[in-house]
């Protein structure tokens, strides 16, 4: 089958490549009809996280049609469309009967602080993605779901990490009618977090990035208000300002480990690799929001340490909230938003790459070229 | 201002909101909200099969935490650890904790000896590595390279000179160092 494959940090190829196998009897394999790249999936092609392989498929965001299932999949078989959430999962360990989808300990040997993701590394359990044609879907009965036949494949495929991601990490803020949220970070995830901010009853969303082309995808998707941070000169002060010297009630990071906005902080994580993360966003919700607030962490960080602002965090009062999503539990009421019109997640969608271009997409989505927000891989457009 | 008990009066009022954006508080309530509470016990709800799921069998020694008490029941098959990437791999895997700065460093490093190692086994390979496909440079020119960047405001340019060093970098001073060596070789032998 062809399929994406690292080949060390800023490079990827498609090569030809075995065939997944059913390895457990509770396998499924999927023939990926639409993947995505997401903005965590350049840390990995940064070589940001630990223990990322060589020949390693990437690829956390994809739908397809089940090609094959083990011998003890009862909910699933060959042929149907399904969705698959980004989180590899058991569904009966300690974390799973407590709904922590995302923090399964039954599917990941390298590591306990984090469940199994696919295509995300070794860290998180040495899964291969879905950016192929075929992909092994572990515990078929627990994770994916069947799209149902009014949803589009676009939307669908969103479903599996972005949309759910954004709506979480809204929902970590604790929303209460008439707060005041920032969201940092104007991607797919920020955008999806400023939309369903409204939908928890926010008085104001304010969106801050550096890139005005996502600016305007923030104020014309999600009605949000935006501020760039390169106009200003202490962006903490501005936000300070804008909410008469309070501060925002909830602050909400979508950016996670390469926040740009300071030199050091970018260079050292980004670059030299000698931090989990650069935590510029992180300590910008610090600053901006308001003591006594709450900051959601959706940007995704490394394993390693990061400077993080404790000390401010911890005088004012701050409740940090924070995990990988729990995709499958968002569903149910995701479902109904998109079928009620409140939301259309395909909106974001701004390139579409055969797979056979995929490094191209890569570097594209990396360098932030083309007013590119969000790259859909389609396997068999070759 | 703060220093008075009222909160500042900065958002407009719900009913115009729920007017202008569509769904405005359609999850008002924190029980329409699926992430809340964060923990509701219910094993019945994934779809799980049983209380502890079959062993997926482990064809070679698969590397693990030693925060595992044992190999969890499913794991991922991608790139068993090969070289002396694998050796390293082992290695942090074996010796340190999660919570050892030396257990994700030495992982980090072994990350850069496999790139190297893969680099190099390509070219004995019908498909050497290509730093101008694999890297999809080429998209510069396809997808507005320089309009993308310039006049734009991007505070990402004042790093972004950094990401061909870090690239080609390493290969240009193997070059170098290599062509050194062979230079000094060529004179310490060659002259007599």
């Amino acid at each position: 089958m062809r399929a994406m494959v690292y080949r060390g940090p800023y490079k990827v190829a498609v090569r030809e490549k075995p065939p997944p196998l059913l390895e457990h009897p509770n396998d499924a394999i999927v023939r990926v009809s639409l993947a995505a790249i997401c903005g965590s999936d350049l840390h990995l092609y940064h070589g940001m996280m630990p223990d990322t392989r060589v020949g390693m498929t990437f690829g956390h965001e994809f739908i397809g049609v089940v090609d094959e299932v083990g011998p003890s999949v009862q909910n699933l078989q060959p042929g149907d469309r399904v969705m698959v959430p980004f989180n590899i999962y058991c569904g009966s360990c300690y974390f799973c009967a407590r709904g922590l989808y995302s923090n399964c300990h039954n599917v990941n040997p390298n590591a306990t602080a984090v469940g199994g993701i696919y295509g995300y590394s070794h860290t998180c359990g040495g899964y291969d993605g879905g950016q192929a044609e075929l992909v092994r879907v572990p515990f078929a009965d627990v994770g994916p779901s069947r799209i149902p036949d009014w949803l589009e494949d676009e939307d669908a495929l969103l479903m599996t990490d972005a949309l759910s991601t954004g709506y979480f990490g809204a929902q970590l803020g604790d929303i209460v009618e008439g707060d005041t949220v920032v969201v940092f970070g104007s991607g797919p995830v920020g955008l999806f977090a400023a939309k369903s901010a409204w939908l928890m009853g926010a008085g104001r969303v304010v969106v801050v990035d550096h890139l005005e082309y996502r600016l305007e995808k923030a104020r014309a998707f999600a009605q949000a208000e935006t501020y760039n941070f390169a106009e200003y000169d202490d962006i903490v002060v501005h936000l300070k300002q804008v909410t008469g010297g309070l501060g925002f009630d909830v602050a909400i990071d979508a950016v996670g480990a390469e926040a740009d906005g300071n030199f050091l902080q970018h260079v050292t994580a980004a670059k030299l690799k000698l931090q989990g993360g650069s935590p510029v966003a992180l300590n910008w919700a610090i600053d901006s929001v308001r003591k006594g607030g709450t900051i959601s962490v959706m940007g995704a960080y490394g394993p390693m340490f990061s400077a993080v602002k404790f000390g401010d965090a911890f005088n004012k009062g701050l409740t940090l909230r924070m995990n990988q999503c729990p995709v499958k539990r968002q569903w149910p009421r995701l479902l109904e938003h998109i079928r009620n019109g409140y939301l259309k997640p395909n909106d974001v969608v701004t390139h579409r790459i055969p797979l056979e271009h995929i490094a191209e997409g890569y570097h594209m989505f990396s360098a932030k070229l083309d007013d590119c927000i969000k790259p859909l891989i389609v396997p068999t457009a070759g | 201002m703060p220093y008075t008990s009222d909160k500042p009066e900065t958002a407009p009022s719900s009913a115009e909101l729920r007017a202008r954006i569509p769904g405005w508080g359609a999850d008002l309530d924190p029980n329409d909200r699926p992430a809340f509470p964060r923990e509701r016990y219910d094993p019945a709800a994934s779809g799980a099969h049983s209380d502890f799921p079959d062993r997926q069998p482990e064809t070679w020694p698969r590397e693990r935490s030693i925060e595992h008490e044992q190999l969890p029941a499913v794991f991922g098959t991608s790139a068993p650890p090969k070289g002396l990437s694998g050796i390293l791999r082992r290695h942090a895997y074996a010796r340190y904790s999660e919570a050892r700065a030396a257990h994700w460093l030495i992982l980090l490093g072994a990350d850069r000896v496999d790139a190297w190692e893969s680099h190099l086994r390509s070219f004995a390979t019908l498909h050497p590595d290509n730093p101008v496909t694999q890297t999809g440079v080429l998209s510069e020119f396809t997808r507005r390279g320089y309009s993308s960047r310039v006049g734009r405001g991007r505070v990402d340019l004042r790093h972004v000179w950094m990401d061909p060093i870090i690239v080609a970098g390493p290969w240009v001073a193997a070059g170098v160092a290599a062509f050194a060596a062979a230079r000094a070789l060529t004179k310490r032998y060659g002259a007599s």
